[in-house]
């Protein structure tokens, strides 16, 4: 067989165009289009300001987004995010404005109440043998109930200046720190995912549970902490809401899973395992984003709006399957 | 056993079959009979293009070229359902049953028959039940069917074919899933069914079944039919060379005699429930131990146990002499102890990844030793793996794509790149071509001379025998006795996984 050996040249091509694109290739040429048809048609759509004012929009979706890719690339689902996000934002505001804690130590609570969630969901799921669609469908209700509980269904509103100016200061005029600490979890999972033995683990598990475990890889474990990290990415992208709003409220993340979710599909990654990456999901966080930001910059009611993102999800997955049949 | 060869008996004929898959030639040219109440055995090698035939018969693919006649009438069927009405049905190798569904409702799927709007469950019933008994099934037709065996499963399908007076079955490994007891049933089945007239088209890579079974034999090769035999009595070293295209000097290779030291030793181990009680051995270096047993032995519970998969009630394991503790595959993978697992697809397989990925994911210590993956690194680690291997295929295509054999061996890659001490192999030649087979074997010998400790756990006593240094047999989850080669022999090993 003289084609396996190939030449250098070949070898590196291959390797590195497939281990990058992850199937990400077609909503990535989505993501150009989209963005070419906007910049013809809408005079504001390619300025830096509309670019940044998106990447403030996306924070709370793509913090989220990376820890649902993991749950997904498990072969996993979780419908919490949008519940945990509200009871972050909940319990900082009742420490910080409520009890009076140091708002950073306040911070560091609603973290790991968000995380202990995902800690539950995890049990749940690997220990009770639940399905995760179950699993986190109650913790989405229990969740979103606590966050009522605390102060009866009322927001809380009005929290310290260098908060609420995490989410609106732009360092270099560029970034703020909420979109600093997207970009760079971004970047940390991505290479997690590409680099790291244990980010590879993943997919195996996803791809095959048995095959994973025979491999020596300890499934349970990994299943617990990535819907532990998942939880906490939620919990930290309610930080992020209550700083963009200077308030939070019980109410607020309802729908954001399906958002998240969405987002991940249309990056490209599977439903049942072992598919996607961080990189599609970038794509589909920014596809969502560029779309609902041109969509109002062309003036589209909000009811069109949703019909449209609609569609799309179901292009980009029915892409994605034809693709498949062809293979 | 088959009558005077007699034309009019011709119930199928098919004559100049092709079949091209855009630029990929699968089939060229295949003709031939089939009779009226007769077996015609279908050899070949994975990739022949024996299930391309049936396929193109029972109405799952369409033929590129060619013609076949049925009962007199041109068959040309669409679909399968098309070739069921005419009376040639498939049973498929896996079941295709609900396995949430009754027996009978299972075999009318699709065409329920009603009664003033409503399904007539007592006829579909009393339907099912004639065909159960016809098969000598002795259960409710309401059973559903998760609760059977695979034996019965598979007299499900048969008698789902009867219900819609097959004339014709085609058979593609039935007895792949099947222990002996029940492939006996199955052939007084088929037995029974040819004298009433019912021909079979019947594909195995189980060449021994094939002299019981079987009145005629056409051996296909890369696509073309190569031999008819007019009867089922001919030397098997006569089929696989015809099946392979070169004469096969040796199938097993030999091994070395003197084993090294004691390197596994098992000690009283037994299963939480009890599918293996009180089992002690001992493999040695460069020494293979053979496990025989009928299916339902205990065989594969005990290795999965070895190898940290399933857990052990009581007893040990010691490896030099030092006892393991096994909780989890991690434990046994870090003493050295790998599982090339019975079943590839579902237990040693990711199969959406690349064999690349495939091979990378039980030897990143080795790929990254820092903790750090490079690409390049996995591809060249995989790369190397496949020529060592023989294995046909690149690092980047999927596994999903490659041929059974091929799969196997890229199971066996990816755990033997570890350089294990202990490498166990369960059913290795399950379902794979002969050619292929005697390339696993060379891979097994060789690792033996490397100075592992290597456990062979077979169905196929001729591969038992002819590859290892000793025998162990179990029955009923107990060791029976170990043979030495120069006393193992069919008889012996036979004697003893009966007991």
């Amino acid at each position: 067989m003289a084609s396996i050996a190939g030449t250098k040249a070949e070898d590196a091509k291959i390797s590195w165009t497939s281990y990058f694109s992850g199937g990400a290739i077609g909503p990535f040429i989505g993501l150009i289009a989209l963005c070419t048809f906007l910049a013809f048609t809408s005079d504001t759509f390619l300025t830096l300001r509309n670019f940044l004012n998106v990447m403030d929009q996306i924070t709370v979706i793509g913090v989220m987004a990376i820890g649902m890719t993991l749950v997904i690339l498990l072969g996993g689902i979780d419908l919490s995010v949008g519940s945990v996000l509200a009871l972050s934002g909940m319990v900082l505001g009742y420490l910080g404005n409520y009890l009076g804690w140091p708002f950073g130590l306040g911070i560091v609570a609603a973290l790991v109440v968000s995380a202990l969630c995902g800690v539950v969901s995890g049990l749940m799921i690997t220990k009770l043998n639940m399905p995760a669609f179950i699993a986190t469908l109650a913790m989405m209700s229990i969740a979103r109930g606590i966050a009522s509980i605390i102060t009866d269904g009322q927001q809380i509103v009005g929290f310290p200046d260098w908060f609420s100016s995490l989410a609106i200061i732009r360092h270099f005029g560029l970034l703020s720190a909420t979109v600093a600490a997207m970009v760079v979890l971004t970047i940390v999972f991505f290479v997690f995912l590409k680099y790291r033995p244990a980010g590879r683990a993943l997919y195996a598990i996803g791809g095959n549970p048995e095959v994973a475990r025979l491999a020596g890889i300890h499934v349970e474990r990994a299943t617990l902490l990535v819907y532990t990290v998942c939880a906490l990415l939620a919990g930290l992208a309610g930080v992020i809401l209550s700083a963009r709003l200077d308030s939070a409220q019980p109410s607020s993340g309802i729908g954001y899973e399906l958002d998240t979710i969405a987002a991940v599909v249309i990056g490209g990654a599977s439903l049942s395992g072992g598919v996607g990456g961080i990189g599609g999901t970038v794509v589909g966080v920014l596809i969502i984003g560029f779309l609902r930001n041109g969509l109002n910059l062309l003036h589209v009611s909000p009811f069109v709006q949703q019909v449209i993102i609609g569609v799309v999800i179901a292009l980009a997955v029915a892409a994605d399957t034809l693709r498949a049949r062809h293979r | 056993m088959a009558e005077q060869p007699n034309h009019s008996d011709v119930v199928l004929s098919v004559r100049g079959l092709g079949k091209k898959y855009g630029p990929i030639t699968v089939l060229t040219d295949v003709g031939f009979d089939v009779r009226r109440g007769e077996v015609l055995a279908l050899l070949g090698e994975n990739g022949a293009g024996k299930s391309t035939v049936s396929a193109i018969i029972a109405g799952l693919v369409r033929p590129t070229a060619g013609t076949m006649t049925w009962m007199g009438k041109p068959h040309a069927p669409l679909s399968p359902a098309d070739a069921l009405s005419a009376g040639v049905g498939l049973i498929h190798q896996e079941m295709r049953l609900l396995p949430d569904l009754s027996i009978a409702e299972n075999v009318f799927v699709g065409r329920l028959p009603t009664r003033q709007g409503r399904i007539d469950r007592a006829s579909i019933n009393r339907r099912a039940e004639e065909q159960l008994r016809r098969l000598g099934l002795d259960v409710a037709p309401t059973t559903l069917v998760r609760d059977l065996k695979v034996a019965a499963q598979q007299q499900v399908e048969i008698a789902k074919a009867l219900t819609l007076n097959a004339r014709l079955l085609i058979f593609d490994e039935p007895t792949a899933a099947l222990g002996g007891e029940e492939t006996d049933l199955l052939f007084r089945r088929i037995e029974q069914l040819k004298a009433e007239g019912v021909s079979f088209i019947y594909i195995s890579h189980r060449l021994d079944e094939i002299a019981r079974i079987a009145d005629r034999i056409a051996v296909l090769r890369d696509g073309q039919l190569v031999a008819t035999h007019e009867t089922a009595q001919i030397p098997v070293k006569v089929l696989v060379e015809e099946m392979v295209g070169r004469p096969l000097d040796r199938m097993f290779p030999t091994l070395d005699e003197a084993p090294g030291e004691v390197l596994l030793e098992v000690e009283n181990i037994s299963s939480p429930d009890g599918t293996f009680k009180d089992v002690s051995f001992s493999v040695r270096q460069g020494e293979v131990l053979g496990i025989a047993g009928i299916v339902g032995a205990g065989r594969t519970e005990l290795v999965r146990a070895i190898a940290g998969a399933d857990p052990i009630s009581s007893g040990v394991v010691k490896i030099q002499g030092k006892p393991i503790g096994l909780h989890h595959p991690s434990d046994a993978l870090d003493e050295g102890i790998v599982l090339v697992p019975e079943d590839r697809k579902g237990q040693g397989l990711i199969l959406p990844q690349t064999i690349a990925e495939n091979i990378a994911q039980t030897n990143y210590e080795q790929i990254a030793p820092s903790g750090w993956i490079n690409p390049r690194n996995v591809n060249h680690f995989a790369r190397s793996a496949i020529s060592r291997f023989g294995i046909k295929g690149q690092a980047e295509q999927r596994v999903s794509q490659l041929s059974g054999g091929n799969q196997q061996k890229v199971v066996i890659a990816k755990c033997i790149s570890r350089n294990p001490r202990v490498v166990i192999l369960d059913e290795p030649t399950r379902g794979i071509d002969v050619g292929a087979r005697a390339a696993i074997y060379d891979v097994v010998a060789d690792l033996a001379r490397r100075g592992m400790a290597v456990i062979v756990v077979s169905s196929d006593l001729d591969e038992v025998l002819g590859l290892a240094h000793r025998v162990m047999v179990l029955s009923r989850g107990i060791n029976r006795g170990i043979l030495e080669r120069r006393d193992a022999n069919r008889l012996a090993v036979m004697e003893l996984a009966t007991t």
